[in-house]
């Protein structure tokens, strides 16, 4: 399809449905950009992101008209304590363990870079607490320490993965270490399947 | 400065006993594996309580929430027999008993001062520190940039004990208090920068060889290289003095307790320890004279002299230690210089005195005490 304002391909397709009516605009990246559509691929899974992170009162943008651009009312904050990302990015301070979850996309690859492109724990964990709510039989619980099962089954086959890939290398330290946390990992993974 | 009765419970408004602070520190013995160059070893915790925010967030009633809970807790931990448990309320301690407690390498300076990273907080935020006496091994700061920040600190290189030091103290805590933790990042810290095991290996080496050789420079970048953090005597933000360095990992999330301590304690400090021994082989052998000259002048110095700064203290008492240890300087003992590490810092000079000293007369202290202390006049 061309440009309905030059002859180049069209590569920026919008269609606005306006009081039960359908419009449509094809235009190639330059022109797109000069009637101020965004070509930017990044910018629609940042306002996806920050519309997450608002949580579900962020009122949505009415059917039919274009997504706003962020503007500077438009900030990522934590449910749980009220901390904005902004205000972490300025201390270097999360507010609270909720923030985890809340900037978690935005976290992720960031505390992947100071750990060395670490991105799991491996190692202790919890156990006094994950004995309790087994007896107790919080499945809730559980799942707060250890993710959901789906989540756990994840971790298994990544481990799997990443101790065929040490042994591949010829890595012994690390595929000791992955062989060590596969085992412990697939025996919390067999108590709660008991519980 | 509040003692507990040997039931463990704080008696409040007990006036510390003058005995408590005054003899020497575990980590200063001077023994251990590798003690030539490894001064002392440390392995600290950062753990959070689950259900409360961070301390950048938290209110005051939050704050002493969690103090008390904290507080209770460590003052049941079973600690061995003719041990015990220490608190310290440190909102309501003076300056001075805080700057001791630092000195001592109880707490951070940031904790003394009841600030966090970002420098947020004051004085009189409630916190508190629980040391278990009388070796001080262990200390357990409470509110710093975690709501829990536990630590071993032993001579020598000695991670490993220090490791299960720590491991036991958060086992003991895990009994009554639910951690903040996460099934991906692990147990969830303030800065994303401690999040996973929260665990941070550190040694305090003494690399005199090096900076005379010239070659300091190129083992701290050989220490960076091996993602670990090089700092100075009392850790982030401080100088380097005496060539006293700090050096802990850097990460804590991806890798288990026994792999981290593993490569610290056999691969990257046995490293570093051997690039100082080399260095000292040579300053020893070639060199042996001027480095005689350079440890003597030093010993003659910490004799004679009628004031000294704290820096300059532990620039000599760091060559000093390089003559005992060389066999350059037979009639001082190692024990002694380790005593005026401690001995000359400013709270413990203070305390000494039992008074408050300006600066000039705190220097002419110093001096005085190095002059008894090391057989001068």
């Amino acid at each position: 399809m061309r440009c309905e304002r030059c002859e180049r391909e069209a590569t920026i397709h919008e269609v606005i449905i306006h009081k039960g009516e359908k419009r449509e605009r094809h235009l190639c990246e330059q022109c797109a950009g000069k009637a101020g559509l965004s070509a930017d691929p990044h910018l629609p899974i940042a306002q996806l992101i920050s519309g997450f992170m608002l949580g579900p009162n962020n009122p949505k943008p009415a059917e039919g008209k274009p997504v706003a651009p962020p503007t500077a009312r438009t900030v990522a904050r934590c449910a749980g304590c009220g901390t904005t990302y902004t205000a972490f990015k300025e201390s270097g301070l999360l507010g609270c363990p909720a923030c985890y979850d809340a900037f978690c996309e935005r976290l992720g690859p960031l505390i992947e870079r100071a750990h060395e492109g670490a991105c799991h724990h491996v190692g202790k964990f919890p156990r006094r607490a994950l004995r309790d709510c087994r007896s107790l039989g919080d499945r809730d619980r559980v799942e707060v320490l250890l993710g959901s099962a789906r989540e756990r089954e994840e971790r298994l086959e990544s481990l799997r993965k990443a101790l065929a890939k040490a042994v591949r290398d010829e890595d012994y330290e690390r595929a000791a270490m992955l062989r060590d946390e596969l085992n412990r990992v697939s025996d919390l993974l067999q108590d709660t399947r008991e519980s | 400065m509040k003692e507990p009765d040997h039931s463990q419970q704080p008696a409040e408004g007990t006036p510390t006993p003058p005995r408590v602070f005054e003899r020497g520190t575990e980590w200063l013995r001077g023994q251990g594996d590798a003690s030539d160059v490894v001064l002392s070893s440390r392995v600290r915790v950062a753990r959070n309580l689950a259900g409360f925010p961070f301390m950048t967030t938290a209110s005051r009633t939050d704050r002493s929430q969690i103090l008390d809970l904290c507080r209770r807790r460590l003052l049941g931990v079973p600690v061995g027999e003719s041990r015990r448990v220490l608190w310290v309320d440190l909102h309501t301690a003076s300056h001075d008993e805080r700057d001791l407690l630092v000195e001592r390498q109880l707490i951070s300076r940031n904790h003394a001062k009841g600030k966090l990273s970002n420098g947020a907080g004051g004085a009189d935020e409630p916190r508190g520190v629980a040391v278990v006496l009388p070796d001080e091994r262990v200390s357990v700061m409470v509110n710093e940039e975690d709501h829990l920040r536990m630590q071993s600190i032993r001579s020598g290189l000695a991670l490993d004990e220090c490791l299960a030091d720590i491991d036991g103290i958060d086992d003991e805590l895990e009994k009554g208090l639910d951690f903040a933790f996460h099934p991906r990042f692990g147990y969830l810290t303030a800065c994303p920068t401690n999040v996973g095991t929260g665990l941070r290996l550190s040694v305090m080496l003494h690399l005199p060889g090096l900076k005379l050789t010239g070659e300091l420079e190129k083992a701290s970048r050989a220490a960076h290289d091996m993602g670990l953090a090089v700092r100075g005597f009392y850790g982030e933000g401080s100088e380097a003095a005496g060539e006293f360095y700090q050096v802990s990992n850097q990460t804590t999330l991806g890798k288990s307790d026994a792999l981290l301590l593993k490569e610290m304690s056999f691969e990257i400090i046995p490293r570093l320890v051997g690039y100082e021994r080399h260095a000292r082989q040579k300053l020893l052998g070639e060199r042996r004279e001027s480095t005689h000259d350079a440890v003597a002048r030093a010993l003659g110095t910490l004799r004679y002299a009628r004031m000294l700064r704290s820096a300059e203290a532990m620039d000599l008492l760091g060559m000093v230690r390089l003559g005992v240890i060389g066999g350059l300087i037979t009639d001082v003992s190692l024990e002694q210089v380790h005593a005026l590490l401690l001995a000359t810092q400013p709270a413990h000079l203070s305390r000494a005195v039992r008074r408050d000293l300006t600066p000039q007369e705190r220097r002419g202290a110093r001096a005085g005490l190095c002059r008894e202390r090391l057989g001068g006049s």
